[in-house]
């Protein structure tokens, strides 16, 4: 695009952002500080990950942007449009034929290739903000893995509710040592990011933050040996291709509580019905 | 020169206003605005000038708008105080939303449900490159937007009770402008005073929330934007007639809920409702709705945005911009008394050591 560098950022703020990243690989899980900038989206709408996917783009990269597991999201258009328009890159919706993946709130059912890298949205990606909502406090508590508190309102859940209730967003640990908020993907996702083949990379824009999983690296849901974790999803099977192991959405088909259920990756749906 | 000249005050005061006149104007060379011009093509600012001056009406929140010279807390303030001035005729009968000529409805809880999702005039998906053409594209005829019924998206999850029920009342609901705030304050006073609030203020406080300060696990259930018909019942006729319409943005936000010893885990409700197309605001408004419902609720109380009282207190921008900016009053006469206190005390002090 006339007057823009290739895909938006120049060339200083991605060597900048790169320099990020390559920290956050060093140290899994743990939240790398970067000078975030203003994006021509707002806040909240992605700029985290658009300005990581900016800063790690190619030309002869494919891409793919998912929004709740679908292409065809609004968010999702408006960002694959965005860098079609400002690196004239190729993209796809095809998981398997994508280099880079910028994803909002899901992961693939397609399992991920080393050869490819997951760019995650992250809206908070200080995990403890909940029960701490001081930065300045919570990163003392990772300072010291410090992480008991998690440990109790997962306990105060099961005594209250008799499960844990947090159903998207839930915590994980990478590589032993630091607690990671995995996005709010659903819990039904988390386990694929455990040992994943490719690099996965966390980007906060309003909040300054990239954080990265590396390839074939531990990540484990926190939970507990008589309450093991339990990624769930509707026992419904998909009303388009008949999946049962994948995410469904539910979607509302008239006022009478009529109900549909649906793969929310549209790619593996049409794929299996293709 | 300074105000503190201790005389002429009256020739500074007519001077500044001759002044401020002048700056309002700007070069006469250049056309001046017309209030139709900021009606057609500011509609943002004349809804939330009609927010927070509380009085729908555009053509007055415009010409505020041009005597503020663009200040939207100064062309509120100007609204505030004509408003004051109206007589009181009548009351209206409550506006029906599910009614709504619905011109943007969006949901983010469900990928779709009945009457569809309608993005509307929106600026949620253009990219924010600053446009240097001189004059904006003409916009192209637009198909005519049939009013389709659309049942609220939070009635379908109350028909599985996952939805906290709204308790409907008969009984009059307070208001603000007639009687003074009292607290602990009604959800109806709550809401009227967040309605009228300062935008900016409200979108600090739920933003807060979202960031940890009182978190309510919120989603959007249903953001529509359109025209509402108002009616009242005329005593000598006894039966309703419309008198007109109202642009308005409703909000309801559906918000995870343990449960409590008397409720069980469910979705709870937060809700906005505002003059105009105002998404920020709306949605801003029921985060706080929602934050102040903790102590109903059961929820600690630890936050700002859950303190009911100070958030009622403070998020008047009229009562905020008068408090903070008298400031630059005179205050010389109690300086004076601080100046002779702190002498004292420094002697105290340094007769100490």
């Amino acid at each position: 695009m006339d007057g823009y560098n290739f895909a938006y950022l120049d060339e200083q703020t991605k060597r900048m952002i790169r320099r990020a990243i390559l920290k956050a690989v060093a140290i899994p899980g743990h939240q790398i500080p970067f000078a975030g900038r203003e994006m021509p989206l707002p806040y909240g709408w992605g700029t985290g990950g658009i300005q990581v996917t900016a800063a790690i783009i190619g030309p002869d990269d494919v891409l793919k942007v998912i929004d709740q597991g679908a292409d065809d999201t609004t968010n999702a258009v408006s960002i694959r449009r965005f860098f079609a328009r400002t690196a004239g890159v190729r993209t796809t919706t095809k998981t398997a034929e994508a280099s880079v993946i910028q994803t909002r709130h899901r992961i693939p059912e397609t399992p991920l290739r080393a050869d490819q890298i997951i760019v995650y949205q992250v809206p908070m990606p200080e995990p403890l903000y909940k029960l701490e909502p001081s930065r300045a406090a919570a990163k003392r508590r990772h300072a010291l893995a410090d992480y008991g508190e998690m440990h109790v309102k997962l306990y105060e859940d099961i005594t209250r509710f008799g499960r844990v209730a947090v159903a998207y967003d839930h915590p994980v640990m990478v590589n032993e040592r630091y607690l990671m908020s995995p996005s709010p993907i659903p819990a039904f996702d988390n386990p694929k990011m455990h040992m994943m083949p490719a690099l996965q990379l966390f980007g906060a824009g309003r909040e300054k933050r990239i954080y990265a999983v590396p390839p074939f690296t531990e990540v484990k849901s926190l939970d507990f040996e008589d309450h093991p974790f339990h990624p769930g999803r509707a026992e419904q099977k998909c009303a388009l291709c008949g999946g049962t192991k994948s995410y469904l959405d539910e979607i509302v088909i008239d006022d009478q509580g009529g109900r549909m259920f649906a793969c929310s990756d549209t790619d593996y749906c049409e794929s299996r019905r293709a | 020169m300074a105000y503190v000249a201790v005389k002429g005050g009256e020739a500074a005061i007519a001077a500044a206003h001759d002044w401020l006149a002048a700056t309002r104007r700007g070069d006469p060379a250049i056309p001046q605005i017309s209030t139709e011009q900021i009606t057609q093509q500011l509609g943002r600012a004349v809804d939330r000038v009609m927010a927070e001056g509380s009085l729908y009406d555009r053509e007055l929140a415009a010409r505020a708008l041009a005597q503020a010279q663009g200040d939207i807390i100064e062309a509120a303030f100007l609204l505030r105080a004509y408003r004051t001035t109206l007589p009181r005729l009548i009351d209206s009968e409550p506006v029906d939303t599910s009614e709504m000529h619905a011109i943007r409805r969006v949901s983010a809880i469900f990928k779709d449900m009945p009457g569809g999702q309608r993005l509307g005039p929106t600026t949620d998906y253009t990219h924010r490159l600053l446009d240097f053409a001189e004059e904006a594209t003409p916009a192209a005829s637009l198909p005519p937007v049939e009013p389709a019924p659309m049942p609220r998206v939070t009635d379908m999850l109350g028909a599985e009770a996952l939805l906290e029920t709204d308790v409907c009342s008969e009984a009059p609901p307070g208001d603000l402008t007639m009687t003074p705030l009292k607290i602990p304050a009604g959800r109806d006073v709550r809401l009227q005073a967040l309605a009228r609030g300062d935008e900016g203020f409200l979108l600090g406080l739920g933003y807060s929330t979202q960031r940890g300060y009182g978190h309510t696990h919120p989603f959007v259930g249903e953001l529509r934007v359109g025209e509402v018909a108002v009616s009242i019942v005329p005593p000598e006729l006894g039966f309703a007639i419309e008198i007109g319409d109202v642009v308005l943005t409703e909000c309801q936000m559906v918000n995870q809920f343990g449960g409590s010893i008397s409720a069980p885990p469910q979705f709870t409700r937060g809700y906005g409702l505002c003059f105009g197309h105002a998404d920020r605001r709306a949605i801003a408004m029921a985060l706080v709705d929602r934050a102040m419902r903790a102590a109903e609720l059961g929820e600690d109380v630890t936050a700002p945005a859950q303190d009911a009282e100070f958030v009622l207190s403070h998020c008047d921008n009229i009562e905020a911009t008068g408090f903070v900016e008298h400031l630059k009053l005179p205050h010389h006469v109690d300086f004076q008394s601080e100046l002779e206190t702190i002498r004292a005390m420094r002697r105290d002090a340094d007769g100490r050591v």
